[in-house]
């Protein structure tokens, strides 16, 4: 376990640093690296220091949140396709963070963003608990993300096609697909402290979880809180996503894609997946970041459609798997 | 001999219907912004029944208080038809059905292409003279921009290098009316140094990289946009701070008028400021 997080951290630091060195501007190694830590404004450390930093790390805030918040709500429901983006909570994030971006309650306090993407996963997770419920099958669950998402994105479309700005309607690509490109230390802070907050919720609930895989009555019996467990992850997940897509869009399947190739590695245990998956989100956005620049430099590929690219297949393989099961 | 006199009376006629043909048209609609601005410019505001509603826009148009209080519409081609217009002006990237429908119903409805360099705006204000029959003022507009064009001060062989960086990053390259605007006022177009002939996506990372020493950025429009976004980035403000100012290209630059006059003198007080340096 300690093994299977050590090597996750070096392989997020290797794709850290290796982010830093992708992009359009052509800057040597060994020049970027030192340019990373001058103090002396050069185009070259205004380069490194104000746009590939930051989104470098934001890479990983995104991957860390979006594969926590994906874990916690797979072992919450014991359900492995409850995944941010497949169940409508990203769709949901998106719609809360347009709205604040085109009535200008953005602009009033700096936290009024991710704030109101919170919300709006916030409203669909408890949807989903509602429609879904606790013990409800992956069709339900399916379903209720189905129409959740559908909802949220037409809601997301309608309100950037009302807008008086002549872009907004050409950003619906991006709220759906989501991008790192041409972020700045501005969106770091502005989601930092959101995220801790939804990071810390999460990662306590990774004993009730364990025990919560052994059923609910156990669980109980073993002393856990049952609500607070079920509101720790509904806050935090949403914290988490809310934060992610308010700068970066909706990015799907890293919440399916990472816990699916990690259980195995943790002995099937849903609270070990949590720091596993965290670590995993924050490698696999990385390198779709990476992925993102070096296929297509200078078209902006949305970083949804690698994820799709990538998720889709393995969506496939859970389907196959589950109706063997079902025989 | 009769044949000849037969081919003089055609002739008479033929100018006469030319000439009735070419009365000046009372009742003209323009769908696309440009085309209203160089009507009112030509001072056609008493032919004009309809314009746009981004003609009255002072960040699309650079004559918008002259297009006040008139009619108008969102270039569909439903409500211009209903308008009975005798002439309705259309820009090159006007809705294509929109004109085609039009032109079905028997409407005349003249063209005009995008005027990507001086010389295609002065086609352009020439052949609105013509239709709108103000020739005279066409002459009169061209021929003051041609005196405020030879007045220009000379362009330095040091010219300093300039960037244009509008929404989403993209800039424009050679082929392009701001180029054009860029040159004349005696700076060079970075664009043009990184291969963007075309204009297209330019980078922060090159931006930066490139250090020009003016930079002229888009404008802004209400609401918020990620494309918008851009333009307020650290690296840019930081940018703009070490520059002596930032012009905007506002509507002086966006269609081919003889008001991008007013741009040029914009960016010649700039290049000043960076001579005097």
């Amino acid at each position: 376990m300690t093994k299977l997080l050590f090597s996750l951290c070096v392989l997020v630091l290797t794709l850290f640093v290796t982010s830093l060195l992708v992009g359009p501007a052509d800057i040597g190694v060994m020049q970027s690296l030192s340019a990373l830590f001058a103090t002396e404004q050069t185009p070259v450390s205004q380069v490194m220091q104000q746009i590939r930093l930051p989104r470098a790390i934001l890479g990983v805030m995104v991957g860390l949140s979006l594969g926590l918040a994906g874990a916690a709500l797979q072992g919450l429901l014991r359900n492995p396709l409850a995944e941010p983006g497949v169940i409508g909570v990203s769709a949901a994030s998106a719609l809360g963070a347009v709205l604040a971006l085109q009535t200008g309650f953005a602009v009033a306090t700096s936290l009024a963003l991710p704030l109101s993407a919170l919300v709006g996963a916030a409203v669909a997770v408890v949807l989903i608990l509602l429609l879904a419920g606790r013990h409800g099958s992956s069709i339900t669950l399916i379903l209720a993300g189905v129409a959740i998402s559908a909802l949220s994105t037409a809601m997301t479309s309608l309100v950037l096609n009302l807008s008086p700005n002549p872009f907004a309607a050409s950003e619906i690509m991006f709220w759906m697909m989501g991008s790192l490109a041409d972020r700045s230390f501005d969106h770091v802070g502005l989601v930092l402290p959101v995220m801790v907050v939804g990071w810390l919720l999460l990662l306590s609930t990774v004993k009730s979880l364990n025990a919560l895989s052994l059923g609910e009555d156990v669980a109980s019996s073993l002393g856990v809180r049952l609500s607070l467990t079920r509101w720790s992850i509904l806050i935090g997940a949403a914290a988490a996503v809310g934060a992610s897509t308010a700068v970066a869009g909706a990015i799907g399947f890293i919440g399916l894609v990472v816990p699916h190739v990690l259980r195995r590695w943790v002995g099937h245990q849903p609270g070990a997946l949590l720091p596993a998956s965290a670590l995993g989100g924050a490698a696999l956005l990385l390198a779709a970041d990476i992925a993102v620049r070096v296929v297509l430099p200078g078209k902006d590929l949305k970083l949804g459609v690698v994820m799709a690219i990538i998720g889709a297949p393995l969506f496939l393989h859970l389907i196959i798997r589950t109706r063997r099961g079902q025989l | 001999m009769n044949t000849l006199y037969s081919a003089l009376i055609s002739l008479t006629v033929l100018l006469l219907m030319t000439t009735v043909s070419m009365a000046a048209p009372a009742r003209v609609a323009s769908m696309n912004v440009c085309t209203e601005q160089l009507a009112l410019m030509l001072g056609a505001k008493s032919q004009l029944i309809s314009v746009t509603h981004l003609a009255t826009d002072t960040r699309m148009s650079s004559v918008a208080e002259l297009a006040a209080d008139l009619p108008v519409n969102r270039g569909r081609a439903e409500e211009v038809y209903l308008l009975k217009p005798d002439l309705v002006l259309a820009g090159q990237y006007t809705a294509i059905e929109g004109v085609e429908m039009l032109r079905r119903l028997g409407i005349d409805v003249v063209v005009f292409d995008i005027a990507n360099t001086f010389e295609a705006m002065r086609e352009n204000l020439i052949k609105m003279g013509e239709v709108l029959g103000r020739r005279a003022e066409a002459q009169d507009l061209l021929a003051t921009l041609d005196a405020q064009l030879a007045a220009l001060p000379a362009i330095s062989d040091d010219a300093p290098r300039a960037a244009l960086y509008y929404a989403n990053g993209y800039t424009s390259g050679t082929n392009a009316l701001s180029h054009e605007i860029l040159t004349r006022a005696g700076f060079r177009n970075i664009a043009a140094e990184l291969g963007l002939e075309w204009g297209g996506m330019l980078s922060l990372e090159q931006l930066v990289m490139a250090d020009p020493d003016a930079i002229i950025l888009g404008q802004k429009y209400p609401g918020s946009s990620r494309s918008e976004d851009i333009l307020d980035h650290p690296v840019l403000n930081h940018l703009k701070a070490k520059l002596p100012q930032t012009v905007i290209s506002d509507s002086d630059w966006v269609c081919g008028t003889p008001n991008i006059i007013h741009a040029i003198d914009r960016l010649i007080d700039l290049r000043r400021q960076i001579e005097s340096q």
